[in-house]
């Protein structure tokens, strides 16, 4: 995450904060969410989220390719995270790259869990043909919080990708045929109900705060990055910081965390029901 | 506790500004002028007797020559004005410090006060305890002595109300929005005191005593309840009138801060983009009311 220069009062005055951050916020507020999906054309899945000074754009593209040997009736996912070097000076030339793979590897595994996503719903041909999404992050703006605008990114692109339905065709000899399509609007989606969302936790003092600004991840030594699952279970959890975390307080941040995340689940299904119901809007896009 | 919204459903901040559009706005490589004659300033240069804008902005002209402003850029320093800076680096005899300018503004030795208000010489005991005074991250409030060849501010704290800063919270704008007044310095009526630096760095913390202005001590003890509400509010009405890309000065931010009391926002709810448009129009009719 960015580091960024803070003197001792400042420090001190944050620490101070009981249930009253600098901006107003209570220690369980997220800043503004603005989310907007379907903005890259050639993807078969996007969305574009922005929280506060955060911005990221996710693109999925679906592949057909072969199913893994030890898992013959699934499809995968695979993720990709690319910090733009526009987005903090210290994304310049390769020092994103550790924070991506951070990232990327943390989402990997919270969608390892049977319980997020049915991949046997990928699954076109058994032992031989499968579905691919290949998620595609690109983080445009850091401002704090990255772990949580992934999430909800990547669960808004996967509500909204279309996976061209597919027709087995008779057997010819060995070799089945594949049939796609004609129509480009004849498509499922999947159920991303269960998706997870990550929240942040990071300790300051004898308390924890989510969503942190980056002043806020500059005064906390340590925290921890839960993977939350619609219902309401944990998929995954990180530590990150250098500090170190008493057991007892480990406790409590992971159920804190399961209800953040239920709650940021709902309301965020809810908004991705709407804009889909809402039908053809004028895309905003980045023009503003 | 989250708060979700369409990008169709933000209301554009630009409602809030003036209905007459500004006269001439370019964009870098766009003609200005094919005559000749005139004398060329700041963002222009000349190609084949043309004149082209180099930055985007609008174009002045005074008498013969033509400039243009540009919409958007790094702070430009003037002898006298007020300044926050954060300090990057301590060197030899003097402070680096980070002022939103193109080049770390200096802050050098013989230009801040000494604890104890002694005048004299620094010594080279002064020198080698410079960090015991001020090291990397902190904040200072000062005003620019001097401009170097190469564009680099020098800074002075050499009066007791500029000096290191305590608890508060910094709020960055562009530059361009904080209007020049008589005194940076104000005591608000709220509970906190603001200094608006004319690098678009706005400090607010509590109210600031005669007599523990300035100098390099620290209050490190916890800010009382009330005086935390005001200062969240005021930073969140600061953000507000920068988003709406309005002129920061004692009056407007008053006037925002008592608009979103009367409305009866909470301060969170000062971060949500449709409070943010509302509380810019209210300063405005506010603005339009004084005239009258």
């Amino acid at each position: 995450m960015a580091e960024i220069l803070l003197s001792e009062a400042e420090k001190a005055f944050i620490h101070h904060g009981d249930d009253l951050r600098c901006d107003g916020r209570t220690r369980l507020d997220y800043r503004p969410i603005i989310l907007e999906t379907g903005l890259v054309s050639n993807a078969s899945g996007s969305s574009r989220l922005r929280l506060a000074n955060s911005d990221v754009l996710v693109g999925v593209k679906v592949e057909l390719a072969s199913p893994l040997s030890e898992k013959p009736l699934e499809g995968r996912l695979e993720f990709f995270v690319d910090c733009s070097a526009n987005a903090t000076p210290e994304f310049e030339g390769r020092g994103g790259e550790d924070l991506a793979n951070e990232i990327c590897r943390f989402l990997q595994m919270s969608y390892m869990s049977g319980d997020t996503i049915n991949l046997s719903e990928l699954s076109v041909l058994a032992g031989q043909q499968c579905w691919v999404l290949y998620v595609d992050i690109l983080i445009l703006e850091c401002g704090g919080n990255l772990y949580d605008t992934v999430s909800l990114a990547v669960k808004s692109a996967l509500y909204t990708t279309q996976i061209p339905s597919i027709k087995v065709a008779t057997m010819d000899g060995d070799q089945p045929e594949l049939e796609l399509s004609e129509d480009p609007y004849d498509t499922k989606r999947l159920n991303t109900q269960n998706v997870p969302c990550l929240v942040t936790l990071m300790k300051i003092g004898n308390h924890y705060l989510v969503d942190p600004t980056p002043e806020e991840e500059c005064c906390s030594s340590s925290g921890v990055v839960v993977a939350v699952s619609g219902s309401k279970k944990i998929t995954a959890v990180r530590k990150i910081g250098s500090g170190s975390l008493h057991p007892e307080s480990l406790v409590s941040m992971l159920k804190t965390a399961s209800e953040v995340g239920a709650v940021v689940n709902k309301i965020l299904m809810k908004k991705l029901l709407e804009e889909e119901t809402a039908g053809k809007t004028q895309k905003v896009g980045f023009m503003r | 506790m989250v708060d979700i919204r369409l990008a169709s459903e933000v209301p554009l901040f630009d409602i809030v500004a003036d209905s007459t559009e500004p006269k001439h706005l370019v964009t870098p490589g766009s003609l200005i002028t094919k005559e000749t004659g005139f004398m060329r300033g700041h963002g222009t240069y000349m190609q084949d007797d043309c004149l082209y804008a180099s930055v985007a902005g609008v174009v002045e002209r005074v008498n013969q020559l033509i400039s243009v402003r540009p919409l958007k850029s790094r702070y430009h320093g003037e002898i006298g004005d007020v300044v926050i800076g954060r300090i990057t680096e301590v060197s030899q005899k003097r402070w680096k410090l980070d002022t939103n300018a193109r080049l770390d503004s200096v802050l050098l030795l013989q230009s801040v006060n000494l604890p104890g208000g002694e005048l004299r010489r620094r010594s080279a005991e002064d020198e080698l305890s410079m960090r015991q005074y001020l090291k990397e991250g902190d904040l200072v409030s000062a005003e620019v002595q001097n401009i170097f060849n190469d564009g680099a501010l020098s800074l002075h704290t050499r009066s007791m109300k500029y000096g290191k800063l305590s608890q508060g919270c910094l709020v960055k704008v562009s530059p361009s929005l904080i209007r020049r007044q008589k005194t940076h310095f104000h005591n608000l009526p709220c509970g906190a005191s603001i200094i608006m630096g004319n690098n678009g760095f706005v400090w607010i913390c509590p109210t600031l005593h005669e007599d523990v202005a300035g100098g390099f001590v620290q209050n490190l003890e916890t800010v009382p309840h009330a005086d935390r509400q005001a200062i969240s509010r005021l930073r969140n009405c600061v953000t507000a009138l920068a988003q709406c890309k309005m002129m920061i000065y004692d009056t407007s931010i008053m006037h925002a801060y008592d608009a979103s009391i009367n409305a009866g926002f909470e301060i969170k709810d000062l971060l949500l983009p449709d409070k943010i448009t509302e509380i810019a129009l209210m300063v405005r009719k506010q603005f339009e009311m004084e005239k009258e």
